[in-house]
């Protein structure tokens, strides 16, 4: 992991483009963005090409692409930027424009608890959910004892 | 060869104009949503993804709806639509060690730490039809969540020293076949990449003959694994790693029986398959198809059609395939009408044969060769081809 300052904001950007877009998109409704706002770069969407390890844990090749979506905005003195897995522009734009106010120390404090913790539990519940449904499909073995 | 054929415009635009019609169906039947292709169709959407070779579920159920359900028209489409997008760059290696498991079984030991995980699959399912539409379970939810890092069954074997080990080493870049031509030997890097690509029917054909005793390598399905994997990039504005989202992976790691050689003790080696969203089947396949083509590496005899990479690597996508077969659909009438012309004449000549001079007998098979290369106008009837053939082959 990371340990530079940029650590924190290397974790909301993460969440960011993890969370659901419906959920970020209903959790910034409550922030008008600043009124200065003009995007640097457009919502574009391109392709990053997925590396994997041979063997899980070896040298690296190329798998295959996956589309991303990236966008950078400037809002209140701050610039945002926003990488998204997919094509949806919306979920981009608005990662960009939360990351630009979370970097606001004035709004910091603010997004963070009504955004950035919200989405966290969501995103925790609906794997920690996946993870012991899952689970409930784990085979218990038992021994049949023959003879006596 | 083929010619440029002028005409048929109407013609075709009628027939596109059809295929809207028959793609779409019964109008009085609500239209499929994407939505519920992506949901209902998700194995589906997870082949056109792999073999697409771009991982979009969206773009995949759009593909999917339509090419009519034709998979290999939709994996056409999906690699026709990403050329149109610009690349941003490679994202940092899939650490599957960490995949949040929804499935994970092996085929070698009944007792891994972690324990056998079922997950969604039709392996228990009777497979008979269900005419009547079940109501959808709810899946009672276990106490304990599954570790959040899976150990790898293969790292069993590892700590006993009976695998191969398989480290970055000074992890070589490899090479990207969307970028380079393919050229043999190929390294397994790019193998790999290949076979990811490739169609799951021919390495599925390809990987049961290993199994049927082509290339035989005794294999056994030591992990394989299904769930969530995270996405990270490094983008150069930033200077810092980021996770972009998280993918569905499944990934299957084989393990063979090697009995030494190359100074390399008898142990057990590795085959390895990756896919996109539940890909079970192509997995498996993949492994066992990389671990044939790993013969020249081990020292093992080459003989069999799995372990030659020319033949596989050439022949494994199904786009580039499903093109040159059909191809032929494509207007050829000079070719068949130059083939036809000779066969007029050899058939004259049989019914009636002409004195042979000396020094021209036997000449019958090579003579295809300048026919096919006289590129004839095709209007002209053929009997008129078929006197300037016979004139063509007197002089």
């Amino acid at each position: 992991m990371d340990t530079s300052p940029h650590l924190a904001r290397q974790q909301w950007m993460s969440l960011l483009a993890q969370a659901d877009p419906a959920e970020l998109a209903l959790a910034m409704d409550a922030f008008a963005p600043p009124a200065d706002m003009s995007w640097l770069r457009p919502a574009q969407t391109g392709l990053y090409m997925l590396r994997g390890r041979i063997g899980g844990t070896g040298p690296q090749f190329n798998f295959g692409e996956i589309t991303v979506t990236r966008c950078s905005v400037q809002a209140g003195g701050q610039i945002g930027h926003a990488w998204v897995r997919g094509s949806n522009t919306r979920h981009a734009e608005l990662a960009a424009l939360a990351d630009a106010m979370l970097q606001d120390a004035g709004r910091h404090a603010s997004l963070r608890l009504q955004v950035i913790e919200p989405l966290r539990r969501s995103l925790d519940r609906r794997r920690d959910d996946a993870s012991r449904k899952a689970a409930a499909s784990k085979v218990e073995f038992f021994t049949v004892v023959r003879g006596e | 060869m083929y010619v440029a054929v002028k005409g048929g415009e109407q013609a075709i635009a009628r027939s596109l104009e059809l295929l809207a019609e028959a793609r779409r169906g019964n109008t009085a039947v609500p239209e499929l949503e994407l939505a519920q292709i992506r949901e209902q169709l998700r194995l589906g959407v997870a082949r056109v993804m792999q073999e697409g070779s771009l991982y979009d579920e969206d773009l995949a159920a759009l593909a999917i709806r339509q090419a009519a359900g034709d998979m290999l028209e939709a994996i056409f489409l999906l690699r026709a639509y990403r050329t149109t997008l610009p690349r941003f760059g490679y994202t940092l290696p899939l650490d599957t060690t960490a995949m949040r498991v929804r499935r994970r079984v092996s085929g070698t030991f009944k007792d891994i730490p972690g324990g056998q995980v079922l997950g969604p699959t039709y392996d228990y399912t009777q497979r008979l039809l269900e005419f009547d539409v079940a109501p959808v379970p709810h899946v009672a939810p276990a106490e304990a969540p599954l570790p959040s890092n899976m150990p790898r069954v293969l790292d069993l074997l590892d700590a006993e020293a009976l695998i191969e080990r398989i480290e970055p080493g000074n992890d070589p870049e490899p090479i990207d076949l969307t970028r380079e031509p393919l050229t043999f030997p190929a390294d397994r890097a790019t193998r790999l990449q290949n076979l990811s690509r490739g169609d799951e029917g021919f390495l599925l054909g390809m990987a049961y003959s290993t199994q049927r005793g082509y290339a035989e390598s005794h294999p056994f399905a030591g992990e394989i694994r299904m769930g969530e994997v995270d996405v990270s990039v490094c983008p150069e504005e930033l200077g810092f790693v980021i996770e972009i989202g998280a993918i569905v992976l499944t990934e299957c790691q084989m393990i063979n029986q090697f009995h030494g050689g190359n100074g390399v003790p008898p142990q057990f080696t590795r085959g390895y398959g990756l896919t996109m969203g539940e890909g079970e089947r192509k997995a498996m396949s993949m492994a066992l198809v990389d671990r044939a083509l790993r013969c020249d590496e081990l020292a093992e005899p080459n003989y069999a059609p799995a372990q030659n990479q020319e033949f596989v690597l050439s022949h494994s996508d199904s786009v580039e395939a499903s093109g040159f077969v059909q191809h032929l659909k494509l207007p050829h009438y000079v070719d068949f009408q130059a083939e036809l012309s000779l066969l007029r004449t050899l058939a004259a000549q049989h019914a009636a044969p002409p004195p042979v001079k000396q020094g021209e007998a036997g000449r019958g098979s090579p003579a295809l060769a300048p026919a096919q290369e006289c590129a004839t106008p095709p209007q002209l009837s053929p009997v008129a081809q078929g006197r300037e053939s016979i004139e063509v082959q007197g002089t």
